[in-house]
């Protein structure tokens, strides 16, 4: 199994003071190398639940295990590394970092793990993401689609078990939509990764085997 | 890629925010580079390495006053030595160079102290070793004269030119009718010897007015010694010298340059001759240590080692000066600091997003702290080095300028050693006005960053 969630509960302190629950998941999980999609209202809490799978976010209560690793446990550096090594995280907004070239970005992935910097292997993967002539491009000079591209293969670059993407698509134009979906689920589908995706389009949560809605499994529910 | 690459990227991202604040912190590393580097030179010209002589042997009286006529010629000693006391030093088995200097007079032209000395003087180092560059003739008659750079400068004389004396002082009235010839002219050295014309020790006993009461003479002669003062005894001893050197007859001679002088043809006696100091270099350090005791016991005479009094003369004129110089570019230097401060801090916020990416793709806090210090060592840094640079090309260029209107010796390579604290001192204003920026991307939430 790679990621297993038992009696997860996250709670914000709202201005006021009160906490305001945004998930209690009494189980979830993830089997190896299976791909996922997630969907669910706007504000249902599905990014805070990608947070906490990554180990952005800490769970107020229950565990995270991922490849039979408890991050709720561990230390926070601890749980940094972890995340570098063992999970991609594919952003709506891309967050590609604008100083640094498509090459760079994928580069920079990489020198957060503790590993070697792999050079090769980040020019291979924008080369298999189509962009092995624009290795040195800022992102301001690639199009929205290409810049997505590049967060997809910084997202693999240190071969993680387990790709976290939240709604990739959703700012890529139609055309670009199917070719993004069609390079994470295969790069995926080649490297044995688990794969969460979060999405709001039901065309793209059709082409999944395993839908999932978040409603379903967090008992805040639509309350959220 | 390693934290200085990110830093550095960082830093290219934000090219004219980074450029102006690296160029503020390089302007002043650039002002402390050149106080540093003035102050070397004006501590040379105040320290040992403006005098090539371990000693300066003067009458009694003070220090300070003995090294302001004799090293810097500021103004004419009051009390002399006879000269049998220099020709006793420079017999002295202690003594490896004994050197007159006779300071009394000044140019009828631009008010230049006259120094009578002899041509051993520019025979050796004028100061550590700096040996003196002359162009023209040594001296040989004697009234030839050689001239410092800045006496030729000043008063538009060259080799061949004349001149005139005024006795005790510019401004007094009472002019030597001996004209000088000049026959060299000395390279700048940056002492007090460019601004000094110097002269035949003989030729200075032969300028009329300078030659002292034979009996006088005997009798302070006798007193510096601590002889009988009997005056049946200094009168024998005045008779004997005035038959030796037939000082009872009258004559005018000339000097092959067809001026007329007083009657000193036949030499003047030694019991005659003073000098205002006599400059020694010791065979050993001790011996220096050893002459000085002596002579604070017994004769009228004082043994100084002129690097103390002219620490002492720096640090009351221009010490303070300096001091407040460098303080106030030490200012400039950390107001380039708070401008660091400023330019980084105010860059965070539009940072956390990248910040809250960096720690996503699993950078730790302490990763993303050493980003946000490193720049600021690099923006320092950089900044400080091209300050050096800048710095040392100023003196660099200036030099030529400065040593043309002040005779100042200035090697443009001149490095001071407080430059090496400069680098260390920059790395840690930068740590200190890198923290609290660092500590904000420390502390940045990540999850509320990525969604900002």
């Amino acid at each position: 199994m790679s990621l297993l969630l038992e009696n997860v509960r996250k709670s914000y302190r709202e201005p006021d003071g009160h906490m305001l629950p945004i998930l209690d998941i009494p189980r979830f999980e993830l089997a190896s190398a299976e791909q996922v999609v997630l969907v669910g209202s706007s504000g249902g809490g599905k990014s805070t639940l990608l947070n906490v799978i990554a180990g952005i976010s800490t769970p107020d209560s229950g565990s995270v295990t991922i490849d039979g690793y408890d991050i709720t446990t561990m230390i926070e550096a601890a749980r940094d590394r972890f995340r570098a090594q063992r999970i991609g995280y594919v952003f709506q907004t891309f967050n590609l970092l604008q100083a640094f070239s498509a090459l760079e970005n994928v580069l920079l992935g990489m020198s957060f793990s503790g590993r070697p910097v792999d050079r090769p292997h980040a020019v291979e993967l924008l080369t298999r993401v189509g962009l092995g002539h624009r290795l040195s491009h800022r992102p301001s000079q690639l199009s929205v689609g290409e810049q997505q591209r590049v967060a997809v293969a910084r997202a693999l670059a240190n071969r993680p078990t387990l790709l976290l993407a939240d709604e990739p698509t959703a700012n890529v134009d139609v055309a670009n939509q199917e070719t993004i979906l069609r390079l994470i689920r295969d790069a995926c589908r080649e490297n044995k990764v688990s794969l969460l995706m979060v999405t709001h389009s039901a065309d793209i949560a059709s082409q999944f085997d395993r839908q999932v809605n978040l409603s379903e499994f967090n008992r805040v529910g639509a309350g959220a | 890629m390693n934290l200085v690459t990110i830093a550095l990227k960082s830093i290219r991202q934000r090219g004219l925010a980074s450029s102006l604040t690296a160029l503020s912190v390089a302007l002043g590393v650039m002002l402390m580079v050149t106080v540093l580097v003035i102050h070397g030179i004006v501590t040379d010209v105040f320290s040992q390495r403006s005098i090539g002589y371990d000693l300066i042997v003067g009458p009694k009286g003070s220090d300070l006053q003995l090294v302001l006529s004799t090293v810097f010629r500021v103004a004419p000693a009051i009390e002399t030595l006879p000269y049998q006391y220099y020709l006793d030093l420079q017999n002295d088995r202690r003594v490896e160079l004994a050197i007159p200097f006779a300071f009394g007079d000044f140019t009828e032209q631009g008010g230049f102290p006259i120094v009578g000395t002899v041509d051993e003087f520019f025979l050796n180092e004028y100061a550590p070793k700096q040996e003196f560059q002359i162009r023209g003739k040594r001296l040989s008659r004697p009234f030839d004269a050689i001239i410092g750079s800045q006496v030729a400068r000043e008063n538009r004389w060259d080799i061949g030119s004349e001149f005139k004396l005024v006795h005790g002082g510019a401004e007094s009235d009472h002019v030597h009718d001996e004209k000088f010839t000049v026959v060299a002219v000395l390279a700048p050295t940056g002492t007090a010897n460019d601004r000094t014309v110097f002269i035949q020790l003989e030729g200075f006993y032969q300028i009329a007015g300078h030659e002292q009461n034979l009996i006088q003479s005997i009798k302070r002669q006798r007193e510096f010694y601590g002889q009988s003062l009997d005056e049946k005894e200094i009168a024998k001893e005045a008779e004997e010298l005035t038959k030796k050197f037939h000082l009872d007859e009258p004559h005018d001679h000339g000097h092959g340059d067809g001026h007329a002088h007083h009657p000193h043809s036949h030499g003047t006696p030694v019991v005659q001759k003073r000098v205002s100091a006599v400059l020694l270099r010791m065979k050993s350090g001790p011996t220096s240590i050893a002459l000085s005791t002596e002579l604070k016991r017994g004769l009228q005479a004082q043994a100084v080692n002129p690097i103390i009094p002219m620490a002492r003369l720096m640090n009351t004129f221009v010490g303070n000066i300096q001091k407040v110089l460098v303080v106030l570019t030490a200012l400039i230097i950390l107001v380039s600091g708070v401008g660091i401060f400023v330019s980084i801090y105010n860059s965070m916020s539009d940072r956390r997003r990248e910040i809250a990416v960096m720690r996503a793709l699993g950078a730790g806090r302490q990763t993303v702290f050493s980003i946000i210090l490193l720049e600021s060592i690099l923006l320092c840094v950089g900044g400080g080095l091209l300050g050096v640079l800048l710095g040392h090309g100023l003196v660099f260029v200036a030099a030529p300028f400065v040593e043309a209107q002040t005779d100042l010796v200035i090697n443009p390579l001149r490095f001071e050693r407080l430059e090496l604290i400069l680098l260390p001192a920059l790395i840690g204003l930068a740590s200190l006005v890198g923290f609290v920026p660092g500590m904000t991307a420390y502390r940045t939430d990540v999850a509320r960053a990525l969604v900002e």
